[in-house]
C-alpha cells in the first residue's frame, strides 16, 4: 500500500493534513476515499495545507492524503484546439458523455484524448542533430492550425537539451505512443512522444524577448484606433458588472487577428461560456474563412465551481499559451474575471489567517498579478529556426461596486500597458463598447505608428485630433449641463456635432451587428479620415457666420448600399451610419458627395 | 433519539448559530446533523468546519435557548432530500417541515443540497422569449428561458406586485406547456407572504407551486439552506419531468444577512460591509443553479428579488447579484412616485440574454422567428432617445425648460410620454409583443426620422407608422 498522511481538518476548500510523505509546495496530492485533487500550499512542520480542487462535502478527517510528487502539470500536445478544459483540463465535453450534464466528484478521465490518432509527419531525419524547441514533426490539428511538435525541455532540470535523432516515425500515432528517439549528448535516450507535460506555475522559457511593433487587430474601432494593443502585450479591462468585460472579450476572441485563442472563463457565467462553445464552431474567421473553434482553446471554471480551480484555470490557460508561442504562433489570452481569481487567493489568505493587507486580500496579491501579465511578451523561442511567437494576454477586472480604487483594479494597471476602462455611464446609454475614451490609454501608438502610416499617412494626426475633439466636447458639455446647448458659441456647437458624429459613428460598435461587429483597418482609417474631413471643413464655414443648424441639416444625394437610387438624405446621418457599410468605395463616394455639399453651402452664404 | 448516526452531547461552545462539538471523530464536511434540545425541539444543521476531535456545526434553527445540554446527531450523511413530483402543491419551512399538515414527502430519488453544478459544457443557451406581458421588461429586457434576472428595489415598491404578474403571465407565445413555480421566501414579512398566496390561490397557480417559507419570524440561519432546497426541488422538476420552473427568491438580502451572520461568528475576516470575501462565489452556487441543459426539455427561470439597503446599488448584495445574474431590473423610486407602475427604470436595467431571444435570427437557410425583426432595433432605439429625454428632463431642472432647445424639448416630451404610455400599465394588464412594439412605434414616430439612428432602414421602411400609412392608402 502507498504511504500516506491523514487529513486533520476539513475547512471548506481547504484541507490540513498530517504526515504527508516528502511534501513540497506545489505537489499535487490526492484527498480522502474519492481521491479529489489538491495542491500543497503550506508546509509546517508536520503539517501541510492543502487547497482542494473539487468539492469536499463527504470528506472528513483521519481519511488519507497521497502524495502523487508532481507538480500540478498542463498536458501539452495535440487535441487541445477546439477543447473545452475545466480548471485542471478535464474535458467539459468528455465529463458530460460520461458523467450526465452535472459535475460530480472526484471522477478521474484522461486529459488530452489518448486514443485518437493524429497524422504525424516528421521535419528530421535519423543522424540530425536536434535541440530543445526544435521541430520533429507537425500534425495537421485543423485545418487552420499545423501543431508543432518540439524537441522538449526535460522536466527534471527545466534546461534545453542537444542531442541526435536515432529513429524517427511518420505516420498515425496517439499522443503516448513513441515519435523519435534521440540521444542526448550525455549518451542518454529518450523517447519522445506527442504528449509534453509542462508545470503551470513555471513560465516556459525561450531565447529572447522582442521589442512589440505589429498591432492585434480586433477589428473594434476603439480599441484598433485608439487604444491598440500589440501582439506580445497587455491590456486589462475593468468595469462594473454589465459594463462590457465579457462582450468585448468575446469580441476580441472572435475577431482577433491572432493565430491563437485561448479563452478562459475564470468564475463568471455558465450561460456566457454555453454561447461561447455555442457560437465559436459556427462562425467564421474573416481572415482565412476558416471556422473560429479551429484555432481557439476554452478554459470554462464557472462562477460555482469550486473556488481553488480559478487559480488553476488561469495557470492552465497560460501554459498552453506559451505552448503554441514556442511553436512560433501568436497567441491571445482572454481572461474573464482575474478578480475572481484573486479572490480566490483571498479566500485561502484568510482560511490560513494571514495578515491581509487591503480589503482581505493578501499582501503578495500584487506580486501574483505581475507575475501572470510578465508571461506576456513577444520572443524568439528555443530551436534552430529561430522562430518568433507571441503571447498577449487581455484580463478582464471587475471592482466591487464599480469602484477602480479596490486592490485588484488598481494593482494590474500598474502592470499592464494597455487600459480600456468601462464606463457605466455610456453602458446606461447603451454606448457599447463602454470604453470612456477619457480614461483609457495605450503605450503601443508609437511601436504600431509604422503599420497604421502604411494604410493612412496621416492616421496618427487624424487620431490626436479626433481625441482632442472628444476631450474638448466633454468639457463643452459640462457647460451646456448648466446653460443648454442653445446658448453655446456656435464653433462650441460644432465641437459637439463633430463629437456626436465621432461617438454615434465610429466609436460606438455593436457587438451584434453582422456588419459592423468586425471593422477591417482600412475601413477603420477610412472613416476616420471622413469625420475628420467633415469637421474641417465645416468649421471654417461656422467661424464665418454660418449657423451650426445649416450644417446639422446638410443633404446629400447618395445611393445607400441596397437601396436602388439616389436619394436626399441627411449627412450626418449617412456619416454615422457609414459602419454599417460593408462596401468601403461607398465611404470615399460619402466624402466626395460631403465635400460638394459643404462647398454649395458656403456659396450661398457668399463664401 | 432511535436513527442511525452517533450522538453526541460534547457541545463545549455556542457562538451565535455555530455549535462547537467536541469529540466528535471524523466528521463529514457538510454533513447533515440533527440537534435535539432538552425541551424536546429539534433542529437540523451542517458541518461547516471538522477537525480530527471536534466539529463547527452550523444550526438552522432559532438560536435564542439552545444550551451546551443539547444532543448532536451526526447522520453520516451530506444534505440531501427526497424528491418526486408530488412535491408540487405543497408548503415546506425553510429546512424542509412540511407547513402543509401533510406528511413529510418520500422520494423516488434524493439528491444534495449544497453542491449542484451543470457542467458547463452541458448547458443550452437560453433562447426562448417569455413573454410577461409587460412592456417594459419584454419590449426592453426581455427575460428567456433558463435566464437567472433579478429585481433590484427598495422598501415600499411593488417588486412582489411585478414578481407576482409575472408568474400569473409569463407565458410563450403559441405554446402550452408544463409548468411550475418554486417560490422561496427568506426573512419576508408575513403579509407579503399573504399577498403572493392570494394571487396565487385566485390564478389557480398554487397547485402548480411549490413554496419554502422562512418568514420575518423564523429562524435567521435557515435562510442559508431555504434556497438551495428550492432550487434542488426545481432542478429535479426541469430535468427529470420536463418541466419549465420560475423559482422565485425573496429576499435576497436577508439570505445574506444570514451570510454575513455565520461569517461574523466564525471570526472572519470581512471584505466589505462586514459581508464575508466569499459572498460572491456562495451567491454563485445559488443563482447558478438557473439554466437549460442539452437534451432535456425543462429549464429554471430564476427571479430573485433583492431591496437594496439605503437604495445603494454598490453595496455588496445587489453588487455581487449583478456580477453574477444575467442582467437585473431596477425598481426606481422617482417613478413610483410619479405613479408608473411598474417603476422600472429601463436606463440601468439590463436583460443579457435578450438578444439570443428576440428578433428573427436567420441560421443557414432557416429562419426563426423569436418575436419580430424589428424588436432589437427598437428596444436599442427606445433606450437612446429616453436617455436623452431624461437628460434633457435634469437640464430643465436647472435651467427652466425655456431654456432647452428644441430639440431638447421634443425629448424632453417624449421622455414624458414614454413613462406615461408604455412603462406605465395596469397590474393586471397583459400586453402581448406586438401590442408593446406598436406602443413603441407610435411614440418613436414622433421623432424626426434622421434620429432613428439604431433602427434598420428596413425596419424603419416597414413599421413605422408614416409608411405604414401610406402602404395602406396604396
Ligand atoms: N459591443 C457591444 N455591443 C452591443 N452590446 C454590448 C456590447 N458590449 C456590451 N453590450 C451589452 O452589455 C451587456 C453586458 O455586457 P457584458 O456581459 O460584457 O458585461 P460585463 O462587464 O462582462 O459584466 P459582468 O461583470 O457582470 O460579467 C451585454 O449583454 C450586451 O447587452
Ligand atoms: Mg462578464
Amino acid at each position: 500500500m502507498q504511504e500516506a498522511g491523514r487529513i486533520i481538518r476539513v475547512n471548506g476548500p481547504l484541507i490540513l493534513a498530517r504526515n504527508v510523505p516528502r511534501a513540497r509546495i506545489g505537489d499535487v496530492v490526492h484527498l480522502g476515499n474519492e481521491k479529489l485533487i489538491g495542491e500543497i500550499v503550506r508546509i509546517k512542520e508536520d503539517i501541510v495545507a492543502i487547497q482542494c480542487y473539487e468539492d469536499t462535502s463527504g470528506l472528513k478527517p483521519r481519511e488519507p492524503v497521497i502524495n502523487t510528487n508532481e507538480p500540478l502539470v498542463a498536458e501539452l500536445g495535440p487535441g487541445l484546439l477546439g477543447q473545452i478544459f475545466d480548471g485542471l483540463e478535464f474535458s467539459e465535453i468528455k465529463l458530460h458523455e460520461v458523467y450526465g450534464p452535472f459535475i460530480k466528484r472526484g471522477v478521474k478521465i484522461e486529459k488530452l484524448d489518448r486514443k485518437k490518432k493524429w497524422e504525424f509527419v516528421p521535419k528530421v531525419k535519423v543522424g540530425d542533430e536536434v535541440t530543445s524547441g526544435d521541430v520533429l514533426g507537425i500534425v495537421q490539428e485543423t485545418p487552420l492550425i499545423e501543431h508543432r511538435i518540439l524537441v522538449p525541455i526535460p522536466l527534471e532540470t527545466y534546461k534545453p537539451i542537444e542531442g541526435k535523432i536515432k529513429e524517427i516515425y511518420e505516420g498515425k500515432f496517439n499522443i503516448t505512443e513513441t515519435i523519435a528517439v534521440i540521444e542526448t549528448k550525455e549518451g542518454k535516450t529518450l523517447n519522445i512522444s506527442m504528449l509534453q507535460k509542462w508545470p503551470v506555475r513555471i513560465p516556459r522559457p525561450y531565447k529572447a524577448r522582442l521589442k512589440l511593433e505589429e498591432p492585434l487587430i480586433t477589428g473594434q474601432r476603439v480599441i484598433d484606433t485608439f487604444f491598440p494593443i500589440a501582439k506580445g502585450g497587455t491590456a486589462a479591462i475593468p468595469g462594473g458588472f454589465g459594463t462590457g468585460k465579457t462582450v468585448t472579450l468575446q469580441q476580441l476572441a472572435k475577431w482577433s487577428d491572432a493565430d491563437i485563442i485561448i479563452y478562459i472563463g475564470c468564475g463568471e457565467r455558465g450561460n456566457e461560456m454555453a454561447d461561447v462553445i455555442d457560437k465559436f464552431p459556427k462562425l467564421r474567421d474573416p481572415r482565412t474563412g476558416r471556422l473560429l473553434i479551429e484555432r481557439s482553446v476554452f478554459i470554462a471554471n464557472v462562477s460555482n465551481l469550486p473556488v481553488y480551480a480559478r487559480e488553476s484555470s488561469i495557470y492552465l490557460g497560460v501554459t498552453i499559451g506559451e505552448y503554441f508561442r514556442d511553436q512560433g504562433y501568436s497567441v491571445a489570452i482572454m481572461a474573464d474575471s482575474t478578480s475572481r481569481w484573486a479572490e480566490a487567493l483571498r479566500d485561502i489568505s484568510g482560511r490560513l489567517e494571514e495578515i491581509p493587507a487591503e480589503r482581505g486580500f493578501p499582501a503578495y496579491l500584487a506580486e501574483r498579478i505581475a507575475e501572470f501579465y510578465e508571461r506576456a511578451g513577444r520572443v524568439v523561442t528555443y530551436g534552430k529556426d529561430n522562430r518568433v511567437g507571441s503571447l498577449t494576454i487581455m484580463g478582464a477586472v471587475s471592482p466591487p461596486g464599480g469602484d477602480f480604487s479596490e486592490p485588484v483594479t488598481s494593482i494590474t494597471l500598474r502592470f499592464v500597458e494597455t487600459l480600456w476602462a468601462l464606463d457605466k455611464e455610456l453602458a446606461f446609454k447603451r454606448h457599447f463598447p463602454a470604453i470612456d475614451w477619457l480614461m483609457s490609454l495605450s503605450k503601443y501608438h508609437a511601436a504600431l505608428r509604422k503599420y497604421w502610416e502604411r494604410i493612412d499617412p496621416d492616421f496618427a494626426a487624424l487620431r490626436e485630433k479626433a481625441i482632442s475633439l472628444l476631450e474638448e466636447a466633454s468639457k463643452i458639455e459640462q457647460i451646456a449641463r448648466i446653460v443648454g446647448e442653445k446658448s453655446l458659441p456656435e464653433d462650441q456647437r460644432l465641437v459637439l456635432l463633430a463629437s456626436e458624429i465621432i461617438r454615434e459613428g465610429f466609436l460606438v460598435q455593436n457587438a451584434f451587428h453582422p456588419v459592423d461587429t468586425f471593422c477591417p483597418p482600412e475601413k477603420q482609417a477610412r472613416m476616420l479620415r471622413a469625420i475628420m474631413e467633415f469637421y474641417n471643413l465645416t468649421y471654417p464655414l461656422v467661424e464665418k457666420g454660418v449657423p451650426v443648424e445649416m450644417i446639422r441639416g446638410l443633404k446629400v444625394s447618395f445611393t445607400v448600399p441596397g437601396r436602388e437610387s439616389e436619394e436626399e438624405l441627411s449627412l450626418i446621418m449617412l456619416l454615422e451610419r457609414m459602419k454599417e457599410w460593408s462596401d468601403v468605395g461607398k465611404i470615399d463616394e460619402l466624402r466626395v458627395k460631403m465635400k460638394e455639399a459643404i462647398r454649395k453651402l458656403a456659396e450661398e452664404y457668399g463664401l | 433519539m432511535d436513527k442511525a448516526g452517533i450522538v453526541y452531547k460534547t457541545v463545549s461552545e455556542i457562538r451565535g448559530p455555530l455549535l462547537v462539538v467536541e469529540g466528535v471523530r471524523g466528521a463529514k464536511y457538510n454533513e447533515l446533523v440533527e440537534v435535539r434540545l432538552p425541551d424536546g425541539r429539534e433542529m437540523i444543521g451542517s458541518v461547516l468546519d471538522t477537525h480530527e476531535d471536534k466539529a463547527i456545526v452550523q444550526v438552522f434553527g432559532r438560536t435564542e435557548g439552545l444550551e451546551l445540554n443539547a444532543s448532536v446527531r451526526l447522520t453520516g450523511e451530506v444534505v440531501k432530500i427526497p424528491l418526486s413530483n408530488d412535491l408540487i402543491g405543497r408548503v415546506f419551512s425553510g429546512s424542509f417541515e412540511p407547513l402543509d399538515n401533510l406528511p413529510p414527502p418520500v422520494g423516488d430519488e434524493e439528491r444534495e443540497v449544497f453542491f449542484s453544478v451543470i457542467n458547463p459544457a452541458a448547458r443550452e443557451p437560453p433562447s426562448e422569449f417569455i413573454q410577461t406581458g409587460i412592456s417594459v421588461i419584454d419590449g426592453m429586457n426581455s427575460l428567456v428561458r433558463g435566464q437567472k434576472l433579478p429585481f433590484f428595489s427598495e422598501a415600499g415598491l411593488p417588486h412582489n406586485v411585478i414578481a407576482a404578474q409575472v408568474a400569473r403571465q409569463a407565458t410563450i407565445p403559441g405554446k402550452e406547456e408544463d409548468f411550475a413555480i418554486v417560490f422561496v421566501a427568506m426573512g419576508i414579512k408575513h403579509e407579503e407572504f399573504a399577498y403572493f398566496r392570494k394571487e396565487f390561490e385566485e390564478t389557480g397557480a398554487l397547485n402548480r407551486a411549490v413554496m419554502i417559507l422562512n418568514l420575518a419570524e423564523d429562524p435567521v440561519i435557515e435562510r442559508i439552506i431555504a434556497p438551495r432546497i428550492g432550487l434542488t426541488i426545481a432542478e429535479y422538476l426541469a430535468f427529470e419531468h420536463d418541466m419549465h420552473i420560475l423559482v422565485i427568491l425573496t429576499d435576497m438580502t436577508n439570505y445574506a444577512e444570514a451570510l454575513r451572520s455565520i461569517s461574523v461568528a466564525r471570526e472572519e475576516v470581512p471584505a466589505r460591509k462586514g459581508y464575508p470575501g466569499y459572498l460572491y462565489t456562495d451567491l454563485a452556487t445559488i443563482y447558478e443553479r438557473a439554466g437549460k441543459v442539452k437534451g432535456k426539455k425543462g429549464s429554471v427561470t430564476l427571479m430573485p428579488i433583492l431591496t437594496m439597503p439605503g437604495g445603494d446599488m454598490t453595496h455588496p448584495v445587489p453588487d455581487l447579484t449583478g456580477y453574477i445574474t444575467e442582467g437585473q431590473l431596477i425598481l426606481d423610486r422617482e417613478l413610483n412616485a410619479r405613479g408608473i407602475y411598474p417603476p422600472i427604470n429601463p436606463l440601468p436595467s439590463l436583460s443579457r440574454l435578450m438578444k439570443d431571444g428576440i428578433g428573427v435570427e436567420k441560421v443557414g437557410d432557416e429562419i426563426i422567428v423569436k418575436t419580430r425583426e424589428d424588436h432589437p432595433d427598437v428596444a436599442n432605439q427606445l433606450y437612446m432617445a429616453y436617455a436623452e429625454g431624461v437628460k434633457a428632463r435634469g437640464l430643465a431642472r436647472i435651467i427652466g425648460e425655456i431654456g432647452l432647445s428644441e430639440r431638447e424639448r421634443l425629448y424632453l416630451k417624449f421622455a414624458d410620454k414614454f413613462e406615461r404610455k408604455f412603462i406605465n400599465q395596469g397590474v393586471y394588464e397583459n400586453r402581448s409583443i406586438e401590442q408593446t412594439l406598436e406602443i413603441a412605434w407610435e411614440l418613436l414616430a414622433e421623432l424626426p426620422e434622421e434620429d432613428l439612428i439604431r433602427i434598420k432602414e428596413s425596419n424603419i421602411r416597414k413599421y413605422h407608422p408614416k409608411y405604414r400609412s401610406k402602404q395602406s392608402l396604396s
